[in-house]
């Protein structure tokens, strides 16, 4: 599954992991995380990530 | 303030700003602050950073005298906050630089800043060098640490690191050197500037502290952007309380913060701060009435427990209530056990709201308690066994 990286910050979400602090369970595909997710280290929203290159 | 050279070549040329008690909007600055900004000369001269553009004067007097009729070549631009790169287009039209080194990020917010045409702009992604003679600049990403453009600059030959809002404090003083200065006050400063400034970058300050340590670079002298210069013994004293403070240990501490129309709220208050100072935890009270949000976040900062109370007003909570729940969520306090306390007079949504706050936080939150109209001594005894409940959980956490 693909990892994509938030262009504010370059957190990187990987799907295997999750972000279970914020109750997304590992396994979950970025397209499947809620729309009001943010990313968890500088708050910006899912819009914008960009799929890692 | 005149210039101090810090180094050989390296210079102190910032502005105290000793009349600011308001940073930023948000948080307040009893002692004043400083806007550090630095000049190296070398065989090419670097201006690291500017100064808040209310200064501008100041700037142009201090790189006078230092350089005399010399030009200032490169521009180093470690955030782009108007507070450090406020001068930045009148320097550019006055000193007209070779060079403008920024971060990635730094160059996307210096357009949107100052929507420029032709500036000679650098990006120095982390890894970057720049020789200026017998000195370097070694440049490293701190993307949020504060800000995405964050970046710190290291010149290895003189083992000095400025860190732009990292370890800043904020105190306008005529002292340049935290060993110069009162510790108390300093150690103050520096608590109240991280818990309102750096605290929701927690694990950047982690991450940051542990690259460079990777890196094996030796430090021994930190210059931050506002306030006092580390150096000697205290380069390891700062990193280590950065690290502390990062850690976001919880201690032996509660803090109670309310606000209260009739009083119902505030004896709700004084009755479980009794119930936790009786199970031995250090507890503070603050009325929103009485002090800002910035003051009271710093004793929230090192809390294990934080207890918030109002009365229902109009099916919400009071107004500086909703002010400090907003401004304490923003800078994402870790760790910490909640609980919440308020009276109503015919509807009683305010412990309701308040724990839906304190659980957006991620909190451990308790049972609330509330009262209609005046609490009774049996209402002010829920209160007080809420204060015992708090003190028990209080040691539990300690103990993991």
């Amino acid at each position: 599954m693909e990892k994509y990286v938030c262009t504010v910050c370059g957190y990187v979400y990987d799907p295997e992991v999750g972000d279970p602090d914020n109750d997304v369970a590992p396994g979950t595909k970025f397209a499947d995380i809620p729309d009001d997710w943010t990313c968890p280290i500088c708050g910006a929203g899912k819009e914008e990530f960009e799929a890692e290159s | 303030m005149k210039p101090v050279e810090i180094k050989e070549d390296i210079w102190w040329i910032g502005a105290v700003d000793w009349n600011r008690r308001s940073f930023h909007g948000y948080s307040v600055s009893p002692l004043g602050t400083t806007y550090n900004n630095y000049l190296i000369v070398d065989d090419k001269v670097a201006l690291v950073d500017t100064v808040d553009k209310h200064f501008w004067g100041r700037l142009k007097c201090n790189v006078a005298q230092v350089l005399g009729d010399r030009k200032v070549d490169y521009f180093v631009i470690n955030h782009l906050e108007p507070d450090h790169a406020g001068c930045l287009a009148d320097a550019v039209e006055h000193y007209k630089p070779e060079k403008i080194y920024v971060s990635p990020m730094g160059e996307k917010a210096m357009k949107a800043h100052f929507h420029y045409k032709d500036w000679p702009v650098e990006v120095v992604p982390t890894g970057s060098t720049v020789s200026l003679g017998k000195y370097s600049l070694n440049f490293v990403e701190t993307r949020m640490l504060h800000w995405p453009d964050s970046m710190l600059t290291y010149v290895p030959e003189a083992k000095l690191a400025f860190t732009n809002d990292a370890f800043g404090q904020n105190i306008a003083s005529s002292e340049r050197f935290a060993d110069e200065y009162d510790p108390w006050v300093l150690e103050q400063s520096m608590r109240h500037y991280y818990a309102n400034i750096v605290l929701p970058y927690s694990p950047m300050v982690i991450k940051t502290l542990d690259a460079i340590e990777d890196m094996g670079i030796e430090i021994d002298m930190i210059c931050p952007d506002h306030g006092l210069i580390f150096r000697g013994d205290d380069v390891a004293w700062v990193i280590e309380k950065y690290r502390e403070y990062a850690a976001q240990k919880p201690k032996n501490k509660a803090v109670i913060v309310y606000d209260s129309m009739w009083k119902s709220t505030e004896h709700m208050a004084e009755a479980v701060a009794t119930g936790l100072a009786d199970k031995g935890v250090s507890v503070k009270i603050y009325s929103m009435k009485a002090d800002h949000h910035s003051i009271i976040m710093t004793e929230i900062f090192d809390a294990a427990a934080v207890v918030v109370g109002s009365p229902t007003h109009n099916n919400g909570i009071l107004p500086l209530m909703a002010d400090m729940l907003t401004y304490m969520k923003g800078l994402r306090p870790q760790n910490k056990i909640g609980a919440a306390i308020g009276s109503f007079g015919w509807s009683g949504e305010c412990v309701k709201i308040l724990t839906e706050w304190l659980e957006k936080m991620s909190m451990d939150v308790v049972d609330p308690v509330k009262q209609k109209f005046v609490p009774d001594h049996e209402g002010l005894g829920q209160c007080y066994e809420l204060g015992l409940l708090l003190g028990d959980k209080i040691q539990e956490k300690l103990a993991e």
